[in-house]
């Protein structure tokens, strides 16, 4: 968990397409991992399917870093072409640094008026003058000279990607990057990376959306369907592969009804399913899931959540599917809904909604978001989680089967197709113990009882909520915003501040007596999160006892959370 | 389960028969259709257990809780992704799709296609007689355009759509049509299906007789053995289909694409696939 108490260094590279913004930043963060830094890159782009404006942006720091900060210290310009699309998601000061070339024009209005100083490489000049040379390298070599990372960790994640067989592609590399670091020779450096001691504990460098498909496999899921969506699909590219590698497979089906569909057959073959979509696919599965919860099929959805409503913005993070994740489904429907907390926590998360589908045989719902699903962060290889319960399947015990007998727990066996003497039809009407259908309000309110008592009566154990900290304020939030907030924190309570946090992994069903326990003394609550109309706020009344102060701050995307930010409204909180 | 004891086993229609009393009206095609899945099941000696029916909503979508069989009935439309799921999750299964010309062809109708293309060794059985009966009279997909409804005041004016040439034009490797009310030809014609690997389509004509009482004397006069040798060119299929009126029964093609069937490549721990992440 990150606690960015240590200083970090915060770099941004755009240019247009073709110039090589995303391969450079990702050389970067690796070099930059080679050196025993932790640190994370977001992709930004245009609309634009191939091409146009885009850029990298990267934070480093000797601890991990799970956000970004509140400001950028280096800026990379390939070219300056519509950079004025990422004015806002570019915050600058003037103690930054901008890194140019000066063919490339004047430096934007937005930019200049930061105050931040302007510094020029030819960069386009310089990579032409070397044989195979490329901006992107040169750049990388300015760079490296100027935050004091060693040029030829540059070099060495460039030998990396493209392996031993491509020496003429190294020794290119390393002449643009020596042209670069040459050129910057002779300017003033701005922010140094402070690089620590090499690490000695395992590191892993993943995306969230990478590590929910591993948590998923980990978790026991050998059936996959999805339809392509952003920002969800390297969800389902890594898990194909992953897939057929583990005795599993993946479907792409025609669309997001057949998706949830086809899981939901998978799984009542007796083979842990999941689907992974964004917004407009939950929206498009809401039915089915409904179909789920009355049949009692286990299976995992995961709703890598964008700017909604409608299309909205694709490519940009928020948190506002809570919602129609909780209340989307018609009829009494109860089911589980959780959410990661970090890139890193996708895994667990995965894992840990794989092991409640089964176990519960219901529908999970995992709301991921594009700023988890889509930031590769460099992280400490995560403890081995591991949660025993599975599925529990009936044997021909020579009873008479009862699919939906009333059971204490109110979870029944299930038999799985193959199994004489098990035969049962799962239905999506209203039936009986046995699963046949039936109008009659005793069965109705007898299985809608059990649907209900077998999640209430559910040990979820400490993973409901991450709990950190102490004090009689405590700030309440869940999913992504999660790491903005620990950042903000910690920097209180190195000014002395007590202050708690309970982040959110479970979200359904609400758990209203241990939040109470948490929320038990409070003096004043702040319930944080990334969406309009303060989702998770609402839906926190509705369920449980708050105490009389409390304060929602909610705001929607396409922006996220900065830690100075949240600093800005705890200090409000603390003074009133 | 004793292996052994599954190769003495032998059955007989009756062992595919559930205690469920059907919801259908008296004299409803679909009763027919039950009978004739019963009679196919006993001469494939599949048990029963291993045999999945999947269904969606509507009349002919409830046969699942009238089998014997594991069923799924679903929701509205989706019958061939539940089965699609069930299929490559667990191959060992005979797996059944049921389903009607409403479920079937409109709101289910981008599956029919992608199902036809995908080619999984499904067997799906459309119920269809021109008309939502459960709802009580609607025009479905395959109504005549001139039928008049409550909510088609002197019909739609539309064509019908037309499964089987559709079916063919989306890849399907089988195309039979059968008529519920002859008993030992559908029974024939599910048998055949079954056998055929891959997605397998069999359009019963099953009269509505509540809503569409015309169909049940009309089509009876009217159905016939397609008289024409079977064909795998689907040239000749398409003009076949394209010129039938409809009433023609048999199998009217049969391709040899190979089905689909994806296989797991390997049973790695999960846990190898954790050092791509190693730094």
């Amino acid at each position: 968990m990150t606690h960015q108490s240590s200083p970090t260094l915060s770099v941004v590279l755009t240019g247009s397409g073709g110039a090589g913004v995303m391969t450079a930043g990702q050389t970067l963060l690796d070099a930059a991992t080679g050196c025993g830094l932790y640190g994370l890159m977001t992709r930004s782009s245009g609309p634009q399917i191939r091409g146009g404006e885009a850029a990298a942006m990267l934070r480093f720091g000797a601890q991990p870093v799970l956000c970004h900060g509140d400001r950028f210290d280096v800026l990379v310009a390939f070219d300056f072409e519509n950079l004025q699309r990422f004015a806002a998601e570019i915050p600058m000061d003037a103690t930054g640094l901008i890194i140019a070339d000066p063919a490339a024009g004047e430096t934007p209005e937005f930019l200049r008026k930061t105050g931040a100083r302007v510094v020029h490489v030819p960069m386009a000049k310089l990579a032409k003058a070397v044989p195979g040379g490329r901006v992107s390298m040169v750049a990388l070599g300015a760079l490296a000279r100027l935050i004091g990372l060693p040029e030829d960790s540059i070099v060495g994640a460039v030998a990396k990607s493209v392996g031993k067989k491509k020496p003429e592609a190294i020794a290119a590399s390393e002449r643009g990057v020596l042209a670069g670091a040459a050129a910057a020779a002779d300017i003033e450096p701005g922010a140094r990376l402070v690089t620590p001691p090499a690490a000695d504990k395992p590191r892993w460098s993943l995306t969230g959306n990478e590590a929910a498909g591993l948590g998923a496999i980990k978790g026991g899921v050998r059936f996959v369907a999805g339809y392509p969506i952003t920002p969800a699909t390297e969800i389902l590219e890594w898990m194909a592969p992953a897939l057929q590698k583990t005795g599993g497979v993946l479907v792409q089906a025609e669309d997001e009804l057949a998706s949830i569909n086809m899981i939901i057959g998978a799984s009542f073959g007796g083979v842990p399913s999941l689907t992974a979509t964004a917004g407009p696919g939950l929206s498009l599965m809401i039915e089915s899931i409904g179909l789920a919860v009355a049949s009692e099929t286990p299976v995992v959805v995961v709703d890598v959540m964008r700017s909604g409503p409608s299309t909205g913005i694709a490519t940009k993070s928020e948190q506002s599917d809570l919602n129609i994740a909780v209340y989307g489904l018609h009829g009494d429907a109860p089911h589980v809904v959780v959410a990661p907390l970090d890139v890193g926590d996708c895994l667990m998360t995965a894992q840990w909604a794989v092991h409640l589908a089964e176990s519960l045989q219901t529908p999970v719902t995992m709301l991921s978001d594009q700023a988890l699903g889509q930031t590769r962060a460099v992280i400490d290889k995560p403890a081995e989680a591991s949660f025993p319960t599975r599925r529990a399947v009936w044997t021909n015990d020579g009873e008479a089967y009862a699919r939906y007998a009333l059971t204490p727990s109110g979870v029944s066996p299930m038999a799985l197709p193959g199994v004489e003497g098990g035969q049962y039809t799962a239905d999506g009407l209203t039936h009986n113990v046995k699963g046949t259908p039936s109008s009659q309000a005793k069965d109705h309110i007898d299985q809608l009882d059990k649907r209900r008592h077998k999640l209430e009566a559910f040990d979820y154990g400490a993973h409901w909520a991450e709990i950190d900290g102490d004090g009689d304020i405590v700030v309440v939030t869940w999913g992504s915003a999660s790491a903005p907030i620990r950042e903000a924190l910690a920097a209180a309570r190195a000014q002395g501040h007590r202050i708690k946090l309970v982040a959110l992994r479970l979200i359904a069903p609400a758990q209203p007596d241990r939040l109470a326990a948490e929320l038990a003394g409070a003096r004043r609550v702040l319930i944080i999160e990334q969406n309009h109309s303060g989702q998770l706020w609402r839906y926190l009344r509705a369920h449980c006892d708050l105490p009389a102060h409390v304060t929602p701050i909610h705001r929607s995307g396409p922006l996220p959370f900065r830690p100075g930010e949240i600093s800005a409204h705890l200090q409000k909180g603390l003074e009133s | 389960m004793n292996m052994s004891a599954t190769i003495e086993r032998s059955f007989k229609p009756a062992d595919y028969k559930s205690s469920v009393k059907p919801v259908w009206c008296p004299g409803c095609g679909d009763h027919s259709v039950l009978l004739s899945f019963q009679r196919a099941m006993a001469e494939l000696a599949l048990a029963p257990e291993n045999v999945a029916v999947v269904s969606g909503i509507g009349c002919s979508s409830r046969i699942p809780a009238y089998t014997n069989c594991y069923g799924f009935h679903g929701v509205h439309g989706r019958s061939l992704t539940v089965a699609a799921g069930l299929k490559v999750a667990r191959p060992d299964l005979t797996v059944v799709v049921a389903s009607g010309d409403g479920d079937g062809f409109s709101i289910g109708g981008n599956h029919f296609l992608h199902a036809c293309r995908r080619n999984i060794d499904l067997t799906y059985i459309v119920m269809d007689n021109r008309i939502y009966g459960m709802t009580k009279g609607q025009p479905s997909p395959t109504t005549e355009p001139d039928w008049d409804t409550a909510i088609a005041p002197g019909g739609t004016g539309l064509s019908p759509f037309h499964p089987l040439v559709v079916a063919l034009a989306s890849g399907a490797n089988f195309i039979a049509r059968s008529f519920s009310g002859d008993l030992g030809g559908t029974a024939r014609m599910i048998v055949e299906a079954i056998r055929h690997p891959g997605f397998s389509f069999l359009q019963i004509l099953s009269p509505c007789v509540t809503f569409r009482p015309d169909q049940q004397k009309g089509w009876k006069d009217i159905v016939r053995n397609a008289v024409v040798p079977e064909t795998d060119d689907p040239g000749r299929a398409a003009r076949r289909l394209m010129t039938d009126d409809g009433f023609n029964t048999g199998v009217l093609y049969r391709g040899k694409r190979p089905p689909y069937q994806p296989a797991p490549l390997a049973s790695m721990d999960p846990s190898q696939l954790e050092t791509e992440f190693d730094i």
